[in-house]
């Protein structure tokens, strides 16, 4: 990482083989290995939590519980009462990005919401599926969408091709958003903990120095759990505003 | 409300945005920083788009877990839940009714035996009064006949004692006179003076 002078914040998101030669064979790096532990963890969570099948909850299962409600309100009050079908999508979706966030701030682990392809890939299935919903549920009304209703006629050269470029954006900003609020979280982190490594070669007085960028890291931990969480639930809410889009006649 | 939460949502990650996408910018332009770019761009790399394979495949399987079994079962818990409550609650608004019907009734069959206890001592009263009456009546009576009878008696014996005594006048009177002068007169003569005398007493 910070080797002397130079501080190598985005050595943290090289992408390394694991399992050795398997790995290397089958492509799989710590990315999809992260991915494997969020989606245990989160199935653990649920598996776990609601094996008591208490009427009145524990702990584990009464958060197990609003977590459910939390993302099924949210899916069926944004999307309306079809978003019952996309509850298990949205809280998948919802779930694996949150886990991998968290899982990302733990030491030695990897944040595989910090590379563009993951998040590209999140954003374009989002993106594909609620277009398909749209034709599907709105047929070839759904091209209407693209000529605002009540303009005028004549502008009507200028408005569709920048209602059909928004329309286009909205994957490249749901993908970039994510994946620059990790990168930039852990760039910080990185950034800060070599501080403190540079800080401590300087002597009795850079130990003391030292501690400055160590209370800032511990900052800017509190901070990456509130953009963890955030971003999480931007994808999320994103997600069932587009979808409510799709379904609407 | 969720749409103003998340218009408020949108607004701040719109301004967070550029900020974040401009510190990776910065970070690599800072002297010292490696200058091979980001490995996320580094699409020769086959890990990068190996990640998204799997990704896809692990995103799969997720949420074919998720939605063919752990969701349905954090739903039946809470749908046995508000069941089991319903049903709590039912039966209890069914005892509350019933308890309540109850408490009627006993206020009912309250009243009632009050009603019918208050009936009974009116009519005892009353009983008692007509026949106090109707004993004080026939004392009555039989007082007013035993007065009458009485009366009759006093009356009959008065009539009975009038008569000797005028008798006893008579004789009295002759034998007076006859002691006195010697000589008989006639008993009407000594009746009609006796009888004139009396009268004149008050007899």
């Amino acid at each position: 990482m910070a080797a002397g002078s130079t501080i190598d914040a985005l050595g943290q998101f090289e992408l390394h083989p694991v399992l050795g030669g398997l790995g290397e064979a089958l492509r799989f790096s710590q990315s999809p290995l992260m991915m494997i532990v969020a989606s245990v963890a989160v199935l653990a969570f649920l598996y776990v939590g609601m094996r008591p099948r208490a009427v009145v909850p524990g702990r584990l299962q009464a958060a197990a519980e609003i977590c459910y409600d939390f993302i099924h309100d949210m899916a069926v009050d944004t999307i309306g009462p079809e978003g019952r079908a996309f509850f298990p999508f949205v809280f998948t979706l919802f779930f694996f990005i949150l886990a991998g966030n968290y899982l990302g701030l733990l030491p030695f682990s990897f944040a595989f919401t910090s590379h563009v392809a993951v998040t590209v890939a999140l954003a374009l299935m989002v993106f594909v599926l609620s277009v398909i919903v749209s034709l599907k549920v709105q047929g070839a009304k759904f091209f209407a969408h693209f000529m605002p209703a009540g303009a005028p006629a004549a502008l009507a050269p200028l408005l569709v091709p920048i209602e059909i470029l928004s329309f286009l954006s909205r994957p490249v900003s749901l993908s970039i958003r994510l994946f620059a609020n990790m990168v930039a979280g852990h760039v910080m982190l990185e950034m800060f903990a070599a501080f403190t490594i540079m800080l401590a070669g300087l002597g009795l007085i850079g130990d003391v120095l030292a501690v400055g960028p160590v209370v800032i890291n511990v900052a800017l931990m509190a901070l990456e759990l509130l953009v963890g969480a955030l971003q999480a639930y931007v994808f999320a809410i994103l997600t069932c505003i587009y979808l409510r889009e799709a379904v609407a006649h | 409300m969720a749409r103003s939460a998340a218009s408020n949502i949108r607004r701040v990650a719109s301004f967070l945005t550029p900020l974040a996408l401009a510190l990776p910018v910065m970070v690599m332009a800072a002297p010292g920083a490696r200058a091979v770019g980001m490995p996320q761009l580094d699409f020769a790399n086959p890990l990068v788009i190996g990640q998204v394979v799997w990704g896809a495949v692990i995103f799969l399987v997720l949420y074919l877990l998720l939605s063919r079994s752990a969701l349905p079962k954090v739903e039946s818990v809470l749908t046995s839940r508000r069941q089991t409550i319903g049903n709590d609650l039912d039966i209890a608004n069914r005892a509350k009714a019933e308890a309540d019907s109850a408490v009627d009734e006993l206020h009912q069959a309250r009243r009632s035996a009050m009603a019918e206890a208050q009936a009974n001592v009116d009519k005892v009263i009353e009983d008692a009064r007509l026949a106090a009456l109707r004993q004080t009546q026939e004392m009555n009576a039989r007082l007013a006949t035993e007065i009458h009878e009485a009366e009759q008696r006093v009356s009959a014996a008065r009539t009975a004692a009038l008569g000797s005594l005028r008798q006893i006048a008579d004789e009295t009177a002759q034998a007076l006179v006859r002691q006195v002068t010697g000589a008989s007169v006639p008993a009407e003569t000594v009746a009609r003076t006796v009888d004139h005398a009396a009268t004149a007493r008050g007899f």
